[in-house]
Formats: C-alpha cells, sequence, structure tokens
C-alpha cells in the first residue's frame, strides 16, 4: 500500500511539472518586438543566413532603435517548406506577441504566410525576400507589404536587351515550379511582344542531374537559349551542354549567372563572357548608396560573403522600410495599427540599388539592372551591369487590363512558338 | 505524461520481452489490493482519468497558440507515430511510409474537397472527402502492406522508404492531379453546428477524439485475438504459420489497420496547415515520424503522443533556447541522449525512473541477479 501512495505522488509531481511546461507564460513587452523569419535549416540555409545578416544590418544603421523604442528581433527559422513558414510564423506572433513580422525567404511560403496574414488583421506582415508573383497580385492580404520586386519584374528589359543583340529565335530550358515560372514571364512578355520567338520550352524538375534528354532537343536554327536554373542545376547543364558541343549564346535569370557559375572552371567558362541576365541587384553597381552598402557588409560580417547576396540585400530594403515607418509615427501601433499601415504606404527611400516604394497592392516598384559577364583586369569573371530600368511595376510595364489578360506565369503563359 | 506509466500497467497483454520483468513486479505489487473497481475491470484505470481530465482541460487553461499548435499538432503528427507504433511495436515491421499514407489522405481530402485550386478539387462534400480519402488510403496502406510483408528488418525499411520517396516525387511533378510542387491551400476542417471547427479549441477536441479513438483501439486490438496472433507471428513467424496462422494475410491487415491511423493522422494534418504540398510529405517527414515513435517508446501506444509532444515542444522553442543559427544542434543533442540512455525512448526512462523510485529493494534485488 506504501509503494502505490508513494507512486500516486510521483505520479502528481511529474502531472504537475508537465502542465507547468506545457502552459505559455508572456514576458512584459517593454521593447518593442519585431519577428524575423529566414531559413536556417533545408536548401536554402545559406542564403537564408545571409537574409539575417541583411536585417541586422538595417537594424544597426539605426542602432537598434526606432520610433524611440529599442527595437528586438525575434528570430525563428523555417525549412523552405509553406507548412514550416507558417508554424514558426505563427510561433513568433502568437507566442513571442510580436506586432510586426518580416519575412518568408521563398515564394511558396510568401504566398502561405499571406493566407495566415489574413487572419491576423492587428499585425502587419512584411516580406522578406519572397518573390512569387501570386502574393500580391491573387486574393492580396491588406496587411501584407513587400518592398521588394518580384520575379518577373526582375526580368523585364531583358527580353528587348536579347532582341538587340539579334536572338530572334530562343529555345528555354527552366526549372519547372513557381519561382521560374515568373522570370520566364518577365523575360518573354516584352521578348513576344517585340517579335522573339521561343520555339519550345523544357521544364525540369528542380534538383535534376541529368539533362542528355533536354540537350538532344535543342533545335539547330535558333540564335540562343534561355536558360533559367539556379545554383548546381546550373552547373550541371552548362557542363553538359559543353560536353555535348553545344555553342549556342546563353541569357540567364536571375540565379542563373551567379558566383558559383562564374567560378565554374571548364572550357565552355570562356563562352559565358556576354551571357545576359537581369535583376534588381548586382555586384559592380557604380553607386555610392551600393558601394556603401557593400562596404558595410563587409565591415560588419567577417563570416559573410565576399559581396552581399541578393537574400541580405532584400531582407535588408524591406526591414529598412519596417524601421523608417515605424519612425515616421514615433513608434505608435496603436488603433489596429491604421497609422503605421499608412506610414508603410508612403515609405520611401533611396536604397543601396536604387529607389524602394510601393504600389497599391502593396508590391515594390523598383528598378532592374541588365548585366553581362565580363572579363576583369585580373581575370575573373563579374557581371557589368549594361542597362538599368528604373520603375518596374509588377504589371511588368503593361496596362492593367493587359496583363490582366496575359495572366500569371505558368507553363504555358505567355506563349510564342511561332 | 502521468500515463507513461502505462508502459509497465500491470495486467496488460501488450507487452514485450524486455518489459516483461517490469510487469512481473508490478503484479506482486498490485495483487494484494483491494478487489477491482467496475473501472478497472474494463480496462480504464485511474490513470485514464487523470490524463483524460488534463487533455480535456488543457485547452481551457492554454493560450490559443498552445491549443493549437502544440497540443492539436501533437495530436495529429502523435496519430501518425501511433500507426507506426503499431505496426514495429507489435508488429514488428518498421514502415517509413506512414508519412506517405498521411499524405495519400490529405491530398485526397484537397483533390476530392474543395481548395484554393479549383480547377483540380472535385468540390465534394467534406463528410464525403474525407471518408473516401480515408478508405483509399487504408487500400493504398495495404498495398504497400502486401508489397513489403515479404521482406524483414532492413529490407521492410527500404522498400517503404521507396514508396515513400516514389509518391512524393510523383506528387511534385504532377500537374493534373496533385498539382506539383505548389499542392493545394485554403484546406480547412468545417463549419458545423454553428462552430467553425478550423478554430483551435474545437479543432483541439476534433483531434483530441481521433487520438482517443486510435489509441483505444490500438490498445483494443492489441489484446484481441487479431493483435495476440500479430505479436506472435512479429516474435516467431515460423511456429505461428505451422500452427495454422495466415502470416502474410495476418501482417497485411496490420497495415490495412495501420494505414487506417495514419490516414486519420492526415486528415487532421492537412486541416491543421490549413495546406498540402509535396513538402509536407518529404523525406524529412517520413523520418520524423520514424523519430517521434522511437523518441516516445514502442512498446505501448502512449508512446506515439509522448514522443509527438516532445518533439513538436522542441520544433517549437529549441531556437528560444541556444544560440539561434545553431537551434538544430539542440534538437539533434536531444534525441540522441534520449535514444542513447534509453534504447526503449521516454517510456522506458519512466520505467527505470520508477523501478529506481518505487521498488528499492526488487530492482536491487534483480541488480544482485544480473
Amino acid at each position: 500500500m506504501i509503494a502505490s501512495k508513494r507512486r500516486v505522488w510521483l505520479r502528481s509531481i511529474v502531472g504537475a511539472a508537465a502542465a507547468a511546461c506545457l502552459l505559455g507564460t508572456a514576458g512584459a513587452q517593454e521593447t518593442l518586438k519585431i519577428g524575423l523569419l529566414a531559413n536556417l535549416e533545408g536548401p536554402f540555409a545559406v542564403p537564408g543566413q545571409d537574409g539575417y545578416r541583411g536585417a541586422d544590418m538595417a537594424l544597426k544603421e539605426k542602432n537598434g532603435m526606432a520610433g524611440g523604442k529599442k527595437i528586438e528581433f525575434v528570430k525563428v527559422s523555417s525549412d523552405a517548406t509553406p507548412d514550416k513558414a507558417v508554424a514558426m510564423t505563427r510561433k513568433a506572433v502568437e507566442q513571442d506577441k510580436v506586432q510586426i513580422m518580416i519575412g518568408p525567404l521563398s515564394g511558396d511560403e510568401g504566398i502561405a504566410v499571406k493566407n495566415y496574414a489574413k487572419t491576423k488583421p492587428d499585425i502587419t506582415f512584411i516580406n522578406g525576400s519572397s518573390g512569387a508573383q501570386a502574393t500580391t497580385l491573387t486574393d492580396p492580404a491588406p496587411n501584407f507589404y513587400r518592398f521588394n520586386t518580384e520575379g518577373a519584374q526582375w526580368m523585364v528589359g531583358l527580353g528587348e536587351h536579347a532582341l538587340s543583340k539579334g536572338y530572334k529565335k530562343t529555345f528555354l530550358i527552366s526549372e519547372d515550379y513557381g519561382f521560374p515560372y515568373s522570370q520566364v514571364q518577365g523575360f518573354m512578355a516584352s521578348y513576344c511582344a517585340k517579335g522573339g520567338k521561343v520555339v519550345d520550352k523544357a521544364w525540369v524538375p528542380l534538383g535534376t542531374k541529368d539533362y542528355a534528354s533536354v540537350i538532344a532537343k535543342i533545335p539547330k536554327d535558333i540564335d540562343a537559349l534561355v536558360v533559367v536554373l539556379g545554383g548546381s542545376d546550373a552547373v550541371n547543364f552548362l557542363t553538359q551542354y559543353e560536353q555535348a558541343g553545344g555553342n549556342k549564346p546563353m541569357i540567364g535569370g536571375s540565379i542563373t549567372v551567379d558566383q558559383t557559375v562564374l567560378n565554374y572552371k571548364g572550357k565552355r567558362r570562356e563562352s559565358l563572357l556576354g551571357t545576359a541576365s537581369a535583376g534588381p541587384m548586382a555586384d559592380s553597381i557604380d553607386t555610392p548608396e551600393w558601394k556603401k552598402f557593400v562596404a558595410d557588409y563587409k565591415a560588419q560580417f567577417k563570416d559573410g560573403f565576399p559581396s552581399p547576396s541578393l537574400f541580405a540585400y532584400l531582407y535588408y530594403i524591406n526591414t529598412r522600410a519596417t524601421l523608417e515607418a515605424l519612425d515616421a509615427v514615433k513608434g505608435d501601433l496603436s488603433n489596429g495599427q491604421k497609422a503605421y499601415r499608412d506610414a508603410l504606404q508612403k515609405t520611401s527611400f533611396k536604397g543601396p540599388a536604387g529607389e524602394v516604394k510601393i504600389d497599391a497592392n502593396r508590391n515594390g516598384v523598383g528598378t532592374t539592372y541588365i548585366t553581362e559577364v565580363t572579363k576583369a583586369p585580373d581575370g575573373s569573371f563579374y557581371n557589368k551591369v549594361v542597362k538599368t530600368v528604373p520603375n518596374i511595376s509588377q504589371t511588368l510595364g503593361l496596362p492593367e487590363a493587359e496583363f490582366k489578360k496575359m495572366g500569371l506565369g505558368s507553363r504555358d503563359v505567355p506563349d510564342c512558338r511561332k | 505524461m502521468n500515463s507513461a506509466a502505462t508502459a509497465a500497467a500491470p495486467g496488460s497483454l501488450a507487452r514485450t520481452a524486455g518489459l516483461r520483468e517490469a510487469g512481473a513486479e508490478s503484479r506482486t505489487v498490485a495483487a494484494p489490493g483491494p478487489a477491482p473497481l467496475w473501472s478497472e475491470r474494463i480496462g480504464i484505470r485511474p490513470r485514464h482519468l487523470v490524463v483524460l481530465a488534463a487533455a480535456l482541460l488543457y485547452p481551457f487553461i492554454a493560450s490559443p497558440f498552445f491549443t493549437y499548435q502544440i497540443g492539436a499538432q501533437s495530436l495529429a503528427l502523435g496519430l501518425i507515430a501511433l500507426s507506426l507504433t503499431f505496426l514495429g511495436g507489435y508488429g514488428g515491421m518498421v514502415s517509413l511510409a506512414q508519412m506517405t499514407v498521411a499524405g495519400f489522405a490529405g491530398y485526397g481530402v484537397a483533390i476530392f474537397g474543395t481548395s484554393s485550386f479549383a480547377a483540380i478539387s472535385l468540390g465534394w462534400p467534406w463528410w464525403l472527402a474525407c471518408a473516401v480519402s480515408v478508405l483509399l488510403a487504408t487500400v493504398f496502406a495495404a498495398a504497400v502492406g502486401w508489397l513489403s510483408v515479404r521482406t524483414e528488418g532492413i529490407y521492410t525499411i527500404m522498400i517503404t522508404l521507396a514508396v515513400g520517396v516514389a509518391f512524393f516525387y510523383l506528387a511534385q511533378q504532377n500537374y493534373t492531379v496533385f498539382n506539383g510542387f505548389q499542392g493545394f491551400s485554403k484546406i480547412g476542417a468545417p463549419e458545423l453546428f454553428g462552430i467553425d471547427w478550423k478554430e483551435p479549441v474545437p479543432f483541439y477536441f476534433v483531434a483530441l477524439g481521433c487520438a482517443l479513438a486510435g489509441y483505444f483501439l490500438v490498445k483494443h486490438l492489441v489484446r484481441a485475438p487479431f493483435g495476440i496472433a500479430l505479436q506472435g507471428i512479429r516474435d516467431n513467424p515460423r511456429r505461428m504459420e505451422s500452427l495454422g496462422y495466415h502470416v502474410t494475410a495476418h501482417r497485411v491487415a496490420a497495415y490495412a489497420v495501420a494505414g487506417l491511423l495514419a490516414a486519420v493522422g492526415g486528415v487532421l494534418m492537412v486541416w491543421y496547415n490549413g495546406r498540402i504540398s509535396p513538402g509536407t510529405i518529404n523525406l524529412a517527414q517520413m523520418i520524423a515520424i520514424l523519430i517521434v515513435a522511437v523518441l516516445g517508446g514502442m512498446r505501448h501506444p502512449i508512446g506515439a503522443f509522448v514522443g509527438a509532444i516532445v518533439y513538436v515542444l522542441l520544433q517549437n522553442f529549441a531556437i528560444d533556447l541556444f544560440v539561434r543559427e545553431r537551434f538544430n544542434l539542440v534538437i539533434g543533442g536531444v534525441f540522441l541522449a534520449i535514444v542513447l540512455f534509453s534504447p526503449d525512448g521516454l517510456l522506458g526512462l519512466w520505467a527505470i525512473v520508477r523501478s529506481r523510485l518505487l521498488q528499492p529493494e526488487l530492482s536491487n534485488q534483480k541488480r544482485r541477479q544480473l
């Protein structure tokens, strides 16, 4: 009997401890907490870390203060799946009680977080670096803001540039998911309208290793290849295309001709010279703002990249907009954050890579840089800015009605085979 | 947490070799007690009532976040892990495809029911969509079982791994049925009787109801002739064969039962997330189910839920405990520590603590024997 009494006693202790663990505790809020979601795991773990660096930079520029309050980041991490992005956003909002949330990193995460934002009308959500078109074009959330431009906007102007180089017939090879669809649309919208032809499209799954069947399909009579692949996919394709004896010039997507590809060693490397691509920033922008941004980044992060990545840049501008709007309202988030949201809508500043502002859908309107691969005096390759296209709207410079007629980018939209 | 004690419950037939001794000890303690209450005669013990009361009161004490993201998610995840506990613990078959079965049901709900992608979703009423999805997923699980029952041990793991990865790639690359990389969103529990079952507290009770049903189903099954035979097959298939049992049919049936549990868990999961995409059923998630089951302990059905609670808490709060950039180290470290110090998961730890604290004389005896 004694044993059984002791057992009951022991069980109640354990039960009470478990209950205590499971109950949440909400701390007092002296400083203003801002949630910050990027990726520390999964395929974007390395870019995600640079995203945090970008946000940290923006906060450090303001000495950790905005609107008269000390700002504290509550950092949470996703693994690039929408499920995890929503779960971690929910944790920051409902458990850590942040009133402003910055993130996420990738496109489909962005759509999922936007849908969650609708269920929390009192919290303001600001994008991190996600760039899916649908986030702000299809059924947008009134409390989700994106100060960066998205995948399709990043490619505007590249179509005309390709035509000016005499590429009238092209063959497209691209990864098969949302972000490349947007990129392809951004390229093709103006390319097709001005008379270019994309004779065929090859959609390959993300992470494809073997491109033999795609390479065999490339027609002989084209002027150039449009290659919208990222990271290792791009390197694998280039290597195999070289081995198969391919020699067509190329046009790249925003993440195709990055440093990993430029550092790639092979005979085909020389033929990369002149490859055109486009994006919201470029390593070699020749303005004092950009040079200061790069210098600050290098000074602050000894363990960072040689130059800030796209993700650092995008998190930087979104975080900076968040903080500048807080300054404008002196930290006033009362009344369902109404004043703060009005201030966000009006926020505009000269960022490291051009003007940052948003449109009526709360999506960025900004500059795109057209670059070409060039050889530096020391023999290394870099992307040289050849053209800047300012003020690109989410309708890619088309009237809204015309853009809506075209619809969002997908496997079959847009189309100009003949 | 309390019912972790059930691991070494007196009278439970669901006992594996390692726990037989512990069980014998408990019986010697329990034997001189008073005559069993009515509730004990039908298998309900005080600890069950305590846990049940705690589970019922929980959403009224905890914040909506803890109710939904910790409570409801643990129950849904635990139900899927329970299917693996049943297969692995009582059937001796470790399948990595349980998340795939859950995902199959989840995709079913999205495809037959309503979602953001109207071009594919058929728009059936929710109950029909759920019933058909669960049924199809159970058939799918039986088919997976039929494929893999003739193998043993590591080969079962390989085959179910292959099935799971194949299904993941199918879902990721097929656009006509599974909507590829993007998957489906805006899926949720329906509104019924004037209650929005998507809300944290109602959804928690839906999940709790399903989890309890699953738990008692497994508890009942493992004492029923079917479960006893299954455990016999686990321990000595050739002997059971010679006794006249149809081993293959028994194993396939076990896969089907596990499939039913996983499918219900999958429906809960898709309602919980509000969406499903290939990321929900990728390799990491398949392995997560195994981690949850092993973490809790595979010797008793409650282990799956204990493991799920610990897993979900770690996923959510490890990042607050340690250097943020290295929080996965905490998660990995805790898993490693649990498995290292107690091969039988948290239930095993509980059993060790219990025998040390409650029966020092007995465990001393045992130690002397060893």
